[in-house]
């Protein structure tokens, strides 16, 4: 059971925020494609499911899964996204997206005057503190090469 | 437990089945009076609450009828705007129906053509080597579960969260697939299935499925 890797990114598509432990394989594109498409896949999944769902959603996506890896998604109200990829043994982490938004992200980013919101981010505090969260996590382990 | 709906896509991925079990008709009607206390907007050329969420009328709903008479797009039956005639304190008190839009088959054709995009998406940003497409994807209304078959036609089945048991039934459907619409001589490849069995036999799976029974090998 591990983390493959974690974006963040705000409401106007920018990537504030990517962090990998255990990828296997790159996209075979460059790193800004990359966010690109992934954002640009996001933001059509949420079209998506918005026309095809037969009740009003209240949460909306949560998250899909491949026969490889699960992609869990949580949106705050702000439009901020966080996109954490798992193996497929990890159950349903909104609950820990929500954690890294409201203990890690509010704490070091928005209340820290330094950081400049829409740019990327910057702060090595939090990204030490996000790399021991994630570390901790139950369903984390680094897997053996 | 319910099965909303099915679709099937081709290697194009063109939508060549689609067939809708369970729709729940989330509508609400109200009697107004002037001044109307919701903000409607035109989307799509329909009439849309974009502000004023109150009673079940939620944000994203359509004006589906005017006094009980359905109306066409943004005119009434007769053919008057309704913005037009709402604004109108004459037509007042008046009954409207509020509700999830449906879905036309246009619609539905796009949307399917849409997944067969991000399933290959899904497959590209995979940080696994050898990762398929999306299997499956969960809201909190539905999971959609989709099951690609070697030849690349996709079948997709739209049911709720607690449904359990639709790996079976996708590779049932396939089965049914490959009985009532490949064997059919009169059937083209990749082209929209018309066969009445093949029909039949999916409501009979899906009857089966909601049941949560399993398929024995004589069905």
């Amino acid at each position: 059971m591990t983390v493959h890797n974690f974006y963040i990114f705000d409401r106007n598509g920018s990537c504030l925020h990517y962090s990998e432990w255990n990828r296997k394989k790159q996209a075979g594109i460059s790193k800004e494609e990359e966010f690109k498409l992934m954002y640009g896949m996001l933001f059509s999944i949420r079209s998506f499911i918005s026309k095809m769902s037969p009740l009003d959603m209240k949460d909306g996506f949560l998250a899909f899964q491949t026969s490889r890896y699960k992609l869990h998604y949580y949106e705050t109200p702000t439009g901020i996204k966080l996109v954490m990829n798992t193996d497929l043994g990890v159950p349903n982490c909104r609950d820990t997206l929500q954690q890294i938004y409201s203990t890690l992200y509010v704490e070091y980013i928005v209340k820290n005057p330094l950081c400049v919101l829409g740019e990327s981010l910057q702060s090595d505090l939090f990204n030490t503190k996000l790399d021991s969260f994630i570390r901790a996590l139950p369903f984390f382990s680094v897997r053996a090469a | 437990m319910a099965i909303f709906s099915v679709y099937v896509v081709n290697k194009a991925g063109g939508l060549i089945y689609q067939y809708d079990n369970y729709v729940p008709r989330t509508e609400v009607e109200k009697t107004f009076s002037f001044p109307l206390d919701l903000v409607l907007k035109i989307h799509d050329e329909k009439v849309v609450v974009s502000f004023g969420q109150r009673d079940g009328i939620r944000v994203g709903h359509a004006l589906l009828s005017i006094n009980g008479v359905d109306v066409n797009g943004k005119y009434t039956a007769e053919g008057k705007e309704i913005q037009e005639y709402l604004k109108d304190p004459a037509n007042y008190p008046v009954s409207i129906k509020f509700g999830r839009q449906r879905l036309s088959s246009n619609e539905k054709l796009m949307l399917a053509s849409m997944f067969h995009s991000l399933f290959a998406i899904g497959s590209q940003l995979s940080p696994e080597v050898g990762s398929s497409g999306i299997e499956m994807l969960e809201t909190d209304m539905f999971k959609l579960h989709c099951f690609q078959t070697l030849t690349g036609i996709k079948f997709i089945v739209l049911a709720d969260p607690r449904q359990s048991g639709i790996d079976a039934l996708l590779r049932k459907i396939y089965e049914i697939y490959s009985d009532f619409a490949l064997k059919n001589p009169f059937y083209s490849l990749e082209m929209p299935i018309r066969c009445e069995l093949f029909d039949q036999n999916l409501k009979m799976a899906l009857e089966i499925a909601e049941k949560a029974g399993t398929f024995g090998p004589g069905s």
